[in-house]
């Protein structure tokens, strides 16, 4: 059983690490270039998983609700960076958080209003349902497989776009020096639109995938956000590459730290007392791998500002 | 050189493949300015980074009045009487005069921990601090919100802050740099009265200043002190000549 | 040398405008704080319990938005996990209590710590213990400046959330009640008044502590923290020691607050414990004008106005506490002390 359980958890893991990828790109991204603290992430994430319910609903199809979602999110994105955010550029962080935070009670009582209190259905498709066996006779949800799947897809595909695109070397020039591009002759408004809502979309992406997953309702983006803000932390704020090797630690660390820290109490402790002792520490695990890790790198492991 | 007030000994410190300082030594003694020049990219603010604190060198030691400072805080050295000021001048804009140069004699008298004396009547604080800016001949702009003052007076400012700290040692940055004819001959007096009291190690562009003012004067190029003497000498020796004089404006 | 050092009588260099005067933000001030005494004592008399609960609500989220500011507002040091001490002040308050209740000990080993419903050692154990909190993440979290610590602090504040909710002893996500509201030698504290009053007089100490303390020279060193840590180290004082104090005071006075709310409502959950709740407590300081004395106190006045008379209209109140804020923001960057008040001045 153990091996068995270990594998599962560890793909468990490794597929909240993507989901949390995609949330934390963004947020990174937009930090990194336009060096803008965005709480109302998570607002997209919703927004993602709200649309992808309805037009799921109305269409029938997965596919054209994923897409509709990403799309939406991406919009709203960009909606909210041209009304908004593009304000906020040259203003202190504090000014950044608290009309951010305006923005996700905007979102979160909007949607509330349009859709109601009760969580959305939306589940994946049939043809995604189901399991497979693995080595080892594990036999593993396709859905969370696809999911690992699309978040491995993403992850090449950021690579691909930030080192091989002119929008790419336009998003690292932004990184490295922000007066140096808009010398260049770069639309800088349009490149942080397009940045804005790229991440808008990514946040939109994951949304829709885990909604399908467990369920869609307002305030569904709030727990993941401050995941993903620990994901950058650790990572260092402004590196990708920081955001994918936090994203996967996180994931594994918080799902392998549920399943084994009641198992490990039960080893000295009555088990009723062992379960609550260990899901206490366990939901505290990846704050104290945070704060170890800035212990010694305040900056986090792949800082891209000093 | 026991005498030396402040004293480097075989500095060195490398950014990757970059040879920032290069065995850079160095003193400063009872009163006299110690003029430090060379051309831009040079290593002075490396240097200057590694005197005040902001930049551990990789190997060698800096000594202040005899104690090792090498691995203090810029805090810590300031306490003990290195007075510093900045290229860009750093103070606290909105607060009045006497708020920035106050802080420097709390500092001095080691007690910020204090909760409920009130600094605006603490005769122990203003007095000192008001000294300073007599010293300075500014005590007439006191009460005046820093971002009203002129960019000589904030120069002036700085050289009181590091006063009030009663320091052993003068560091300071290219205080000259933007300061007009009459505002840099202004400085350069008070700069010679100021001396027998306090040391100087100036770092500064304006070679007319420093020909008129230094009394010893160290070149560094590339990292490396590379000539080392007063004015006389440093303006008649060719290395000086060729790696900076020559491409600089003199 | 320049020997200009005249011949000065002692004491004779003062800083000016140090005199007291009355003036149009004075009467502000005065009003706001005598509306807030009068009302509640009215409305008592008038029966009317619901309205002094009200005020005694609006007072105890100033008090704790008085705390945040001080570490907001005068420190500069953006915490985004406030919660996190105004929920343990509450648990302090809470636990105490149940263990007093059911008479047994909150802790046997090393030492017996028997609970206790006497609220002068509930405080003094909230203040203790949210300074300890403070002390080890503000230790951790003032490594680091900007946007880290922000998120450290929230992350922090997460973990102290998601560990009340899971730690079943006392009522996880269902918190705990506090069945009877703990008490004050020679007071009745079960009555609305007196607890108001006690509220109240809470409110003003933390406002007059806040304020004497930015007087002092450790205020000088923390506006100068807070404007400037270069100069503040250049000067010979180093920055870190100076913000570490002043975030502990904060989270002492916020876990004060939340000792004092637990006890006004009859009982403590991690909703208290809640980022939301941070988010809040920042959007008063806020509203009300950051750095500002009276700040928090209008903050909180205007918000828990606009939680009570929003909330009656529409339950999407919230929709519109973000508009005004997002305006606010963006347009009004003084609070409503800047609007009504004036400008601050530094000196």
């Amino acid at each position: 059983m153990s091996v068995t359980l270990l594998i599962e958890q560890l793909l468990n893991g490794v597929q909240l690490g993507t989901m949390l990828f995609l949330m934390a790109s963004g947020l990174t991204l937009v930090f990194g270039v336009m060096g803008l603290i965005n709480l109302a992430h998570g607002s997209f994430y919703m927004v993602g998983a709200y649309a992808t319910a309805a037009v799921t609903a109305s269409t029938g199809s997965f596919l054209t609700g994923l897409a509709a979602g990403m799309a939406a999110a991406a919009v709203a994105g960009a909606l909210v960076e041209l009304i908004v955010i593009r304000r906020l550029y040259h203003r202190p962080h504090l000014d950044q958080v608290l009309a951010t935070f305006a923005l996700i009670l905007i979102f979160s009582e909007g949607t509330r209003w349009i859709f109601g209190s009760s969580p959305l259905r939306l589940s994946p498709p049939s043809w995604l349902t189901g399991f497979v066996t693995l080595p080892g006779n594990t036999r593993y949800p396709i859905y969370r497989l696809v999911l690992i799947g699309v978040g491995i897809v993403i992850a090449i595909a950021l690579y691909v776009l930030i080192s091989r695109t002119r929008l790419g070397m336009r998003i690292r020039a932004g990184e490295s020096d922000r007066e140096m591009i808009g010398a260049l002759g770069v639309n800088i408004s349009k490149l942080y639109t397009v940045v804005f809502a790229l991440g808008a979309g990514l946040a939109g992406l994951a949304g829709a995938l885990v909604g399908a997953l467990q369920s869609v309702q307002v305030g569904m983006g709030e727990p993941v956000l401050i995941l993903a803000f620990v994901v950058i932390v650790i990572g260092g704020i402004g590196s990708i590459k920081g955001a994918l090797l936090g994203a996967l630690l996180v994931g594994v660390v918080d799902t392998l730290g549920r399943v084994y820290l009641p198992i490990f109490f039960r080893a000295f402790m009555p088990p009723s007392e062992a379960s609550g002792v260990g899901a206490a520490l366990a939901a505290m695990l990846i704050y104290i791998l945070m704060a170890i890790i800035l212990a010694f790198k305040p900056k986090g492991l792949f800082s891209a500002h000093d | 050189m026991s005498d030396a007030v402040l004293s480097l000994h075989h500095l060195h410190k490398r950014f990757g493949a970059l040879h920032a300082t290069n065995d850079v030594s160095l003193d400063l003694r009872p009163g006299e300015i110690h003029a430090l020049i060379g051309p831009n990219g040079a290593g002075k603010s490396t240097l200057i980074g590694q005197i005040a604190g902001n930049i551990r060198p990789d190997e060698g030691s800096v000594h202040l009045a005899g104690t090792a400072i090498t691995s203090m805080s810029v805090a810590q050295r300031a306490r003990l009487g290195l007075g510093r000021s900045f290229q860009v001048s750093s103070l606290a804009e909105p607060l009045s005069v006497m708020r920035n140069v106050m802080m420097s004699v709390q500092a001095l008298q080691g007690h910020s921990f204090r909760f409920f004396k009130r600094v605006s009547r603490d005769a122990a604080l203003l007095e000192p601090a008001y000294q300073a800016l007599e010293h300075m001949q500014l005590s007439h702009r006191a009460w005046t919100p820093v971002f009203e003052l002129s960019h000589g007076e904030r120069r002036q400012v700085e050289v009181a802050c590091a006063l009030a700290l009663k320091p052993r040692a003068l560091l300071l940055d290219e205080p000259m740099a933007g300061l007009g004819p009459e505002g840099s001959a202004k400085l350069t007096e008070l700069l010679e009265v100021l001396k027998r009291e306090v040391p100087i190690l100036l770092i500064e562009h304006d070679m007319e200043a420093v020909f008129r003012l230094a009394d010893r004067i160290s070149v560094l190029v590339s990292g490396s002190v590379i000539a080392h003497g007063d004015s006389h000498t440093i303006k008649q020796d060719p290395r000086v000549r060729e790696a900076y004089l020559g491409d600089s404006n003199a | 040398m320049i020997n200009t050092t005249s011949q000065r009588a002692p004491g004779a260099v003062k800083a000016p405008g140090t005199e007291r005067h009355f003036d149009r933000k004075g009467l502000v001030q005065m009003t706001l704080l005598g509306l807030l005494l009068i009302l509640p004592v009215v409305a008592y008399f008038l029966g009317h319990l619901y309205y002094v609960n009200l005020a005694s609500r609006i007072t105890i989220i100033a008090m704790a938005a008085v705390g945040l500011n001080l570490a907001i507002g005068y420190g500069g040091m953006v915490s985004f996990g406030h919660a996190a001490y105004f929920g343990l002040g509450g648990y302090v308050a809470g636990i105490s209590a149940y263990h007093a209740f059911d008479f047994t000990p909150f802790m046997s080993w090393p030492i017996s710590v028997p609970g206790s419903d006497n609220l002068l050692v509930i405080w003094l154990a909230a203040a203790l213990l949210c300074a300890l909190l403070a002390l080890v993440i503000g230790a951790i979290s003032l490594r680091t400046t900007g946007v880290y610590f922000i998120m450290i602090t929230l992350a922090f504040a997460q973990m102290i959330y998601y560990f009340a909710n899971s730690w079943p002893t006392y009522g996880g996500e269902d918190g705990l009640p506090i069945y009877i509201r703990n008490t004050l030698p020679l007071l009745d504290t079960g009555n609305a008044l007196t607890y108001f009053l006690i509220c109240f007089i809470g409110l003003i100490l933390a406002m007059a502590l806040t304020s004497r303390l930015m007087k002092s020279r450790f205020g000088a060193a923390l506006t100068m923290a807070r404007l400037n840590d270069v100069r503040l180290a250049t000067s010979g004082i180093s920055p870190y020691p100076i913000r570490l104090v002043a975030f502990v005071i904060s989270a002492a006075i916020t876990g004060l607050a939340g000792a004092l709310y637990a006890d006004l409502n009859g009982f403590v959950s991690p909703t208290v414990l809640s980022w939301h709740f941070s988010g809040e407590l920042m959007v008063i300081v806020i509203l009300g004008g950051v750095g500002r004395l009276y700040g928090p106190l209008a903050g909180a006045v205007l918000f828990v106005m606009m939680e009570t008379l929003l909330g009656g209209i529409t339950q999407y109140w919230q929709l519109f506490l973000g508009l005004v804020l997002l305006g606010v923001v963006l347009f009004a960057q003084h609070g409503v002390m800047g609007l009504l008040a004036g400008r601050e001045r530094n000196e």
